[in-house]
């Protein structure tokens, strides 16, 4: 299991496009965000969705995304954002500490 | 997405060994692939003993005693304890299993609406919910239009619903993709100081806890 992650790191989604169902939803694919909370471990549903064990268990996160940073064009306040639940094997780390 | 593209009209037909009787004597229309898959796997329940009829139906009973009102019972107590709302938001299951109800493997979280967050629920991918303390989503909760939107735009979407957030106010979507769910704890609107609960939960409506709506008290505006 990879180092984890705690809250304020920031953190890229990895840009990937395997195939199968998948968690991690397109739009936020390659996104930067803040990690705002460590949600736990649970099986990995991206393998019990195909008759497998889900294990070893992967560590969920939720990860605060401006909407700036996602749609460049965003008309909403700057301070609007998207939480999305994300896998640990979906986050690699984006190095500096969030200035809140 | 296409049922004839994805399941040609050759798997709608099974083989089973017997004639099923129409559900509905003036319904001669063909079953659709999902309701015969469903009919099929209800049968081999029953058939192999592994379910009994009555179960099945008491375990519809149970999903259709999932209702909007247990959401809004939780809402009320928080608005009026604040010891309670305290232990909502830290572990919802914990907070609601004192109601009797029991989120299974998912995880209840709760997330507050306050003078600068407006929060809504969303699953982008499917139809991720809080089903034991909300019930089944209505169509629109599942509909593309609402989920590729509601994350974009998130303001026009409310504004459709006749929310309007303030500019100093932060929007805040929580796309619900893994394994939590999540309910919107809505403000207590002003003018029901002193409100028993009863009074107050009549004014939590699903779309309140979905996070499309704010309660509002009747004649008030």
């Amino acid at each position: 299991m990879s180092e984890p992650f705690a809250p304020g790191d920031r953190v890229r989604v990895a840009r990937v496009h395997p195939p199968g169902h998948r968690r991690t939803p397109f739009y936020i694919r390659g996104k930067e965000g803040i990690i705002e909370r460590v949600c736990g471990e649970f099986a990995n549903p991206e393998e019990l969705g195909y008759g497998f064990d889900g294990l070893p268990k992967k560590r969920l996160y939720r990860v605060r995304f401006r909407q700036k940073d996602v749609w460049p064009d965003y008309a909403g306040d700057p301070g609007d954002t998207v939480d999305v639940d994300i896998y640990e094997h979906w986050l690699r780390s984006a190095n500096t500490k969030a200035r809140k | 997405m296409n049922d004839e593209h994805d399941h040609p009209a050759h798997d709608h037909e099974h083989h089973h060994g017997h004639a099923h009787p129409p559900l509905q004597p003036d319904d001669t229309s063909p079953p659709g692939h999902y309701e015969t898959m469903i009919l099929a796997m209800r049968d081999l329940l029953l058939d192999k003993g592994i379910l009994t009829a009555d179960q099945i139906r008491r375990g519809l009973e149970n999903l259709d005693s999932w209702q909007p009102s247990r959401g809004a019972e939780i809402v009320a107590r928080a608005w009026v304890d604040p010891e309670f709302k305290r232990r909502l938001l830290s572990d919802g299951n914990a907070a609601v299993a004192e109601f009797g109800i029991d989120m299974g493997s998912a995880r209840l979280t709760v997330v507050e609406n306050t003078e600068r967050v407006h929060n809504v629920i969303v699953c982008t991918l499917c139809s991720c919910y809080p089903r034991p303390v909300l019930g089944l989503p209505p169509d629109w909760y599942r509909s593309k239009n609402y989920r590729a939107r509601v994350v974009r735009e998130p303001r026009k979407v409310l504004s459709e619903f006749g929310t309007r957030i303030p500019d100093d106010v932060a929007v805040r979507v929580h796309d619900s993709l893994a394994d939590l769910r999540y309910l919107v704890l809505p403000r207590r609107p002003a003018g029901t100081d002193g409100w028993g609960e009863d009074a107050l939960a009549a004014l939590v409506t699903r779309d309140c806890m979905v996070g499309v709506a704010d309660p509002q008290v009747p004649n008030a505006r």
